[in-house]
């Protein structure tokens, strides 16, 4: 089992949720973040003058899949989320130990 | 039959009240100016629209600043109503405008409102209780020591503030107004114009705003970090609030309901929007039109045309109110640029716009809106800007120097500023314990 | 590559920003949470009387790095984040498998 980190463009949530559908990927969890890259701050207006923003507003899709479903899940989300320019997002993979359904007990491949 | 009786007594009983009733009155007229009751309801609706003011101050600069400070801020204004209307009844009304002594000061002669009652004061309103009047220049002196919060929001400690809030308006606004107001006052004497208060209220307000930021200091990591506005919308909500209160402002000064009040409440509409209208375009040329910077554009010209709003036209508001917005505008990046944390600019708003519209009513005054008041440069008098000139630097001297030394005693004496830790949680938790979001 | 999460006090963000930037790191995401550890809550007033919050506000940030930036980064963000009292947050450090750039489609080191 791995664990899916998404950081994606806010825009894109929609597009990505379908994409990742398809590929019979369903659970998954959303937080707005903010974020840093390649692609730089934007500057604001102040009443007069102005002021940076160093962090850019992201979202980060959180899914437990089974290992077989990385990479599918890699390609559904680059094919929507893909615009070439910085600012894409990324995507992480970490290893999962263990998984446990709350409303159920159920453990491991069971729970995703 | 026996229903008749009692119908005969009420209508004797009815005729006698109203012949007391119209004797009564005669013989008060003799002796005491007459209440207008139009004027009377203008001037009260007025003082309600100027109390509006106040919390509107305090969710315009309650947007401006960091979520974690945003109830300390609006809590500021709240405060200040609450503690200045019982300075004003006890003893700020009578220093401000009771019996003059040598120019500079009323006397303690009205203390506690003592004389202070319902019938007119020709004085400063021959046709309204003098009752009224000194309501309506309550909710004055609350809104100019709520303007000056802008310069200390975010670290300065609660209790010196309401030590500084309420030392503040008995030794800079209660002479302030007493000069400019009173009966008696040396620069009312000397035949300084400020119809609804740029120099009273604006001019010493955004000048005391420099003199107690340079004491408190600047905030932690101001100039280095981002601060950012946390709610803009809160901040418009407050703008729009303030110009709706304005026409209370300057259109009650007029302490009565007819034409000149209308002058007042036009030049007041077209100051504002011609200032919003050039800020906006301002930012636009920099940038993009800016929300904020048309919000602040509308105030800027609003204070800019206090002053003038009784002695002017429409045509000259256009004028005062976008040179306004344009000298405000560059004020604010100087003031940024010296890197002075005056955190929400009430020196380049208020003080800078007050002090333009002062002299600006040196240049287009005209007896032909008011005769009561004086023709300007414009209209073959220089005189009268020569006197402007004087009583905004009076002003700005004697504000600047009382302010600095008041803050600089109670910043040795109790501390003006917060501890870092309790800067960097808020003021909110660490001053309140509450939290305006949750 | 190593995952670092680190959950410190809000007023900190922009310094350990700049201290993680010095060290070379730029590429970061943030997240307001809330939380508890040995700082307690704190109390707070109602109209009148009080109720207490459990849990404070705080920011977690979390940065995929090259094992060789681990340290640099934990000793960056001690250096600025550190007062010696509860409440200062904590680092965890986890293994993560792969990393993918969306805009361009890179992987592994090169994505970091």
């Amino acid at each position: 089992m791995k664990k899916i980190e998404a950081i994606i463009r806010p825009e894109n949530l929609d597009g990505i949720r379908i994409a990742l559908q398809e590929k019979g990927i369903i659970g998954m969890t959303v937080s707005e973040v903010q974020g840093r890259g390649r692609q730089k701050g934007v500057c604001l207006q102040w009443r007069a003058g102005e002021y940076c923003i160093e962090f850019l507003e992201k979202l980060k899709l959180d899914m437990i899949v089974d290992d077989k479903d990385v990479e599918p899940a890699i390609a559904a989300i680059t094919q929507v989320a893909k615009t070439g320019r910085n600012g894409d997002g990324k995507i992480f993979i970490y290893p999962v130990e263990d998984v446990v359904r709350v409303s159920t007990g159920e453990r491991g491949k069971e729970a995703i | 039959m026996g229903l008749k009786i009692p119908k005969m007594r009420f209508k004797h009983i009815f005729l006698a009240v109203i012949l007391l009733a119209v004797l009564t009155n005669g013989a008060f007229a003799a002796e005491e100016p007459k209440i207008d009751t139009g004027d009377t309801a203008w001037v009260l609706i007025s003082t309600a629209l100027v109390m509006l003011m106040i919390p509107a101050v305090g969710l315009f600069y309650g947007g401006m600043v960091r979520k974690k400070n945003a109830l300390s801020t609006i809590m500021f204004s709240f405060a200040i109503l609450a503690l200045i209307s019982v300075q004003w009844v006890l003893f700020g009304y009578s220093l401000a405008f009771g019996h003059d002594v040598a120019g500079v000061i009323g006397n303690l002669d009205w203390i506690g409102l003592n004389g202070v009652g319902q019938a007119p004061n020709a004085d400063y309103a021959a046709t309204i209780p003098s009752m009224a009047f000194m309501m309506f220049q309550a909710m004055f002196a609350v809104i100019t020591v709520v303007l000056i919060t802008g310069a200390f929001v975010e670290r300065i400690k609660f209790s010196a503030f309401l030590v500084f809030s309420f030392l503040w308006a008995t030794l800079v606004y209660d002479p302030v107004a007493h000069w400019v107001w009173g009966a008696g006052g040396w620069l009312r004497n000397m035949g300084t114009l400020d119809f609804a208060g740029g120099i009273v209220v604006h001019v010493s307000a955004g000048v005391s705003a420099v003199a107690i930021a340079l004491v408190i200091g600047a905030r932690k990591g101001f100039g280095k970090h981002t601060m950012e506005p946390h709610s803009i919308p809160l901040t418009v909500i407050g703008a729009m609030l303030l110009w709706f209160g304005w026409f209370g402002f300057n259109g009650g000064s007029a302490v009565a309901s007819g034409g000149l009040a209308v002058n007042a409440f036009v030049v007041t509409n077209t100051g504002g929007a011609a200032a919003a209208l050039t800020w906006m375009l301002l930012s636009w040329y920099h940038k993009k039109p800016s929300v904020l910077g048309t919000a602040t554009g509308g105030i800027v010209g609003l204070a800019a045309v206090t002053p003038a709003s009784g002695f002017v036209t429409p045509l000259a508001a256009i004028v005062i109110g976008s040179v306004a917005a344009v000298i405000s505008y560059y004020a604010m990046l100087f003031r940024m640029k010296r890197n002075i944390d005056e955190s929400l600019d009430v020196w380049a708003c208020h003080g800078i716009g007050g002090a333009w519209g002062a002299i600006a009513t040196g240049i287009f005054a005209t007896t032909l809106v008011n005769p009561a008041g004086a023709n300007g440069l414009l209209y073959g008098n220089s005189g009268l800007l020569v006197t402007q000139i004087i009583a905004v630097a009076v002003t700005w001297i004697y504000a600047f120097a009382v302010t600095f030394i008041l803050a600089k005693v109670i910043d040795v004496t109790i501390g003006l500023r917060v501890g870092e830790e309790e800067e960097a949680v808020g003021l909110d938790v660490s001053q309140h314990a509450e939290k305006a979001y949750s | 590559m190593k995952k670092i999460e680190a959950i410190i006090r809000p007023e900190a963000l922009d310094a350990v920003r700049e201290a993680l930037e010095e060290k070379g790191i730029v590429g970061m995401t943030v997240t307001e949470v809330q939380g508890r550890g040995r700082q307690k809550g704190v109390c707070l007033q109602w109209r009148a009387g009080e109720y207490c919050v459990e849990f404070l506000p705080k920011i977690r940030i979390d940065m995929i790095v090259d094992d060789g930036f681990v340290e640099p980064a934990i000793e960056a963000i001690i250096s600025v984040a550190k007062t010696g009292k509860s409440g200062d947050g904590k680092i965890f450090i986890y293994p993560v498998e792969e990393v993918v750039r969306i805009s361009t489609g890179e992987r592994g080191e090169q994505a970091i």
